[in-house]
């Protein structure tokens, strides 16, 4: 079921729902980008449909409201531990489609992979999704090839502005009374979607363990300046590290955190002692890319990447992502 | 006909008197360093039509048209015109060249418009700074720079004007992964030390470079909405005292550095030596004359520095003094023996 209505109508349905749900979608922040007089797009509350940023992709995603950044997990002092209080009003996260595709992902490394996180579950049993219509294609973007373009199922109604119309295809028939209430206009909407990217890549079924010792690592030994940026905008990357920090006016009181943690970061996989696991950025950089296009589907059936290019978009070094997948296609077709 | 020409005047219309005979070269002032391409063409062409087809690149950022005729002066200004006008220079008669050459080309680096560090558009603020002193026969140097790395090096100027950014941090933000404390110790001063997982950042050693900013990997680090500047005086290169600008003012915003600047000029108006060759003497050794404290009350008149500019009344400059001393001791000459 579809509505089709202007953009005051559906301010007054971002009203009502404001009313229910805390409402998160990318903003342009002024002036908070990297360099000077530079904006950065990112996850935010809104209000009105004029505060979100529908006309550029967002440079961080929505990972970061089921994932904080920085989550302090509970308390402690002596032998007690409180845990910390959470926000957990209902939300609804308006999202694009690789950006949805990315949420079963999430659900799997924290739900379904043998044991449930209680507080990824805390947080996700109170977020639903608005799918954010994608008209076309963004720099670096290759969704389609990822089989992410398009969502069908979860979200509770999808949004595009055409014009002075808003678009609404509604799947959530609960809330068809608050569309009813502003607009009389149905029609059969698509969500806008995108057919084509420029980048293409191909991914190989199967990956030998050959791969491991291939040249094609080296070169990200000497151009990869393990910054972790590509790892922090993913919206499918969900690796963390804890502190445990005392306060410094009382030694005997403290805090446990969760704070996102990055496989492309120097010391991810130092162990006691100061062994470490993968000492180069070009391991480091085998090891993300193995896992986004093979590792994570061996135990889940599907890809781990959505394609949604923002690990291209913000790599200093320009590394791109996408070409080192066709990299490995064509080392592994040489291979054989 | 043997030649006549007022060198006095030629020198004020931004020409230089050159050691061969009959011969000048135009001076191009380009505030900020950035010209357009339309006008670097009809510099080009200039150096073909009346020059000697060379482009001397000047250490202000401006440019020199090296072998231009005495009588091809006037027509040498005519097609300046242009390169006049894109640049946006006050001018008091069309078609009649630079109008004064004595305060000099304002320097900046390429600025926030190009360089990942730039504090601010140097380009823009230059151009203001160009629009708000200009014409002037009073010799003044004036650089921007974008940051504390000073590639323009604003230090050897008597305005040197230096980006800053108050760095906001929002620890919700910050995963701890170290980046800003590492980078800021390596690429600048070490203001930043790690906490029980979160940054701590010491605000008298910060100097406002935005390396922090630069290197973190969530906005946690971001600019501050304001654009803030160090200002130094008076450094210069030259025979009697070469010296490095002082710090003048920390944190101090566009408005507070524009008034003080234009004040300088009236101070030099009263003090400068009436017998100066050429008219001319730098306001370094002007205020050697009168001293800092004269100096700081006409540039300060009816200044308000915004609320979180530090302002210094007392300065000091080091440097070379060849006009007492000119010794280099030889090597060796304090060994123990």
């Amino acid at each position: 079921m579809g509505y089709l209505l202007n953009k005051q109508a559906f301010n007054e349905v971002l009203e009502k729902l404001g009313a229910a749900y805390r409402l998160y979608a990318p903003v342009r922040k002024v002036g908070e980008g990297r360099f000077t007089d530079e904006d950065v797009i990112r996850y935010d509350f809104i209000s009105k449909l004029e505060n979100i940023e529908l006309a550029e992709k967002s440079d961080y995603s929505f990972k970061e409201l089921l994932t904080p950044l920085s989550q302090t997990l509970f308390f402690f002092t002596e032998n007690q531990t409180k845990e910390a209080d959470m926000d957990t009003s209902d939300a609804l996260i308006f999202l694009r489609s690789c950006d949805l595709h990315s949420v079963k992902r999430l659900d799997d490394i924290y739900l379904n992979n043998k044991f449930e996180d209680h507080f990824y579950k805390k947080i996700r049993d109170h977020v639903k999704f608005v799918l954010i219509g994608c008209p076309h294609s963004f720099d670096n973007c290759f969704c389609v090839d990822m089989g992410s373009n398009i969502s069908e199922e979860g979200y509770l109604f999808s949004l595009d502005v055409d014009g002075d119309t808003v678009k609404v295809d509604l799947k959530d028939e609960s809330l068809q009374s608050v569309f009813e209430s502003v607009s009389h206009e149905t029609a059969d909407v698509i969500p806008e979607h995108v057919t084509a990217n420029d980048v293409h890549v191909t991914i190989p079924d199967v990956i030998p363990n050959s791969i491991y010792k291939h040249d094609l690592w080296n070169e990200y030994s000497a151009r990869c300046i393990d910054c972790g940026r590509c790892t922090t905008v993913c919206p499918t990357c969900t690796c963390f590290t804890m502190q445990d920090t005392y306060y410094t006016d009382n030694g005997k009181v403290g805090e446990r955190r969760r704070v996102a943690g990055s496989c492309m970061l120097n010391g991810y996989t130092t162990v006691a002692g100061g062994g470490q696991y993968r000492r180069t950025n070009g391991e480091r950089m085998r090891f993300k890319v193995l896992h986004k296009i093979y590792d994570h589907r061996r135990r889940f059936g599907y890809n781990m990447c959505v394609g949604c290019g923002r690990c291209d978009d913000v790599c200093p070094e320009y590394i791109s992502f996408s070409n080192i997948i066709n990299k490995v296609n064509k080392a592994v077709s040489e291979e054989r | 006909m043997s030649v006549d020409m007022n060198t006095k005047k030629l020198k004020k219309n931004a020409f230089r008197v050159s050691k061969h005979r009959g011969e000048t070269a135009s001076r191009v002032r380009i505030p900020g360093g950035l010209i357009n391409a339309k006008s670097m063409a009809r510099i080009t062409e200039i150096a073909e039509k009346y020059g000697n087809g060379s482009i001397f690149i000047t250490n202000r950022q401006g440019i020199e048209i090296p072998g231009i005729a005495f009588e091809d002066v006037d027509a040498v200004n005519k097609e300046l015109q242009l390169c006049i006008d894109e640049a946006g220079i006050n001018q008091e008669e069309r078609e009649k060249g630079f109008p004064a050459s004595g305060t000099r080309n304002v320097v900046a680096c390429p600025g926030s418009r190009l360089c990942p560090f730039g504090c601010y558009d140097t380009t823009a603020f230059a151009q203001k700074m160009e629009d708000q002193i200009f014409p002037n026969n009073r010799h003044f140097k004036i650089a921007f720079t974008g940051c504390s790395n000073d590639c323009a090096k604003v230090r050897m100027d008597d305005f040197g004007i230096i980006g800053m950014t108050d760095p906001q941090y929002d620890a919700d933000r910050c995963i701890g992964c170290g980046q800003c404390v590492d980078y800021c110790k390596i690429r600048s001063v070490g203001a930043l030390k790690m906490v029980g997982g979160k940054v701590v950042r010491d605000q008298d050693l910060c100097i406002g470079c935005g390396v922090c900013v630069a290197y973190c990997p969530t906005r946690a680090w971001t600019r501050s909405k304001e654009h803030y500047f160090r200002v130094v005086l008076l450094g210069r290169t030259g025979k009697k005292n070469p010296r490095l600008a002082e710090d003048f003012m920390k944190w101090a915003d566009e408005e507070t550095i524009l008034k003080m600047v234009k004040n300088a000029y009236a101070y030099v108006e009263e003090y400068i030596d009436p017998n100066a060759y050429e008219t001319k003497e730098h306001v370094g050794y002007i205020v050697d004359r009168t001293g800092f404290d004269e100096f700081y009350k006409w540039i300060m008149k009816d200044v308000t520095p915004n609320e979180k500019c530090e302002v210094t009344n007392r300065l000091y400059w080091g440097g070379k003094h060849y006009d007492r001393s000119n010794n280099i001791k030889p090597a060796g000459v304090n060994d123990i023996r």
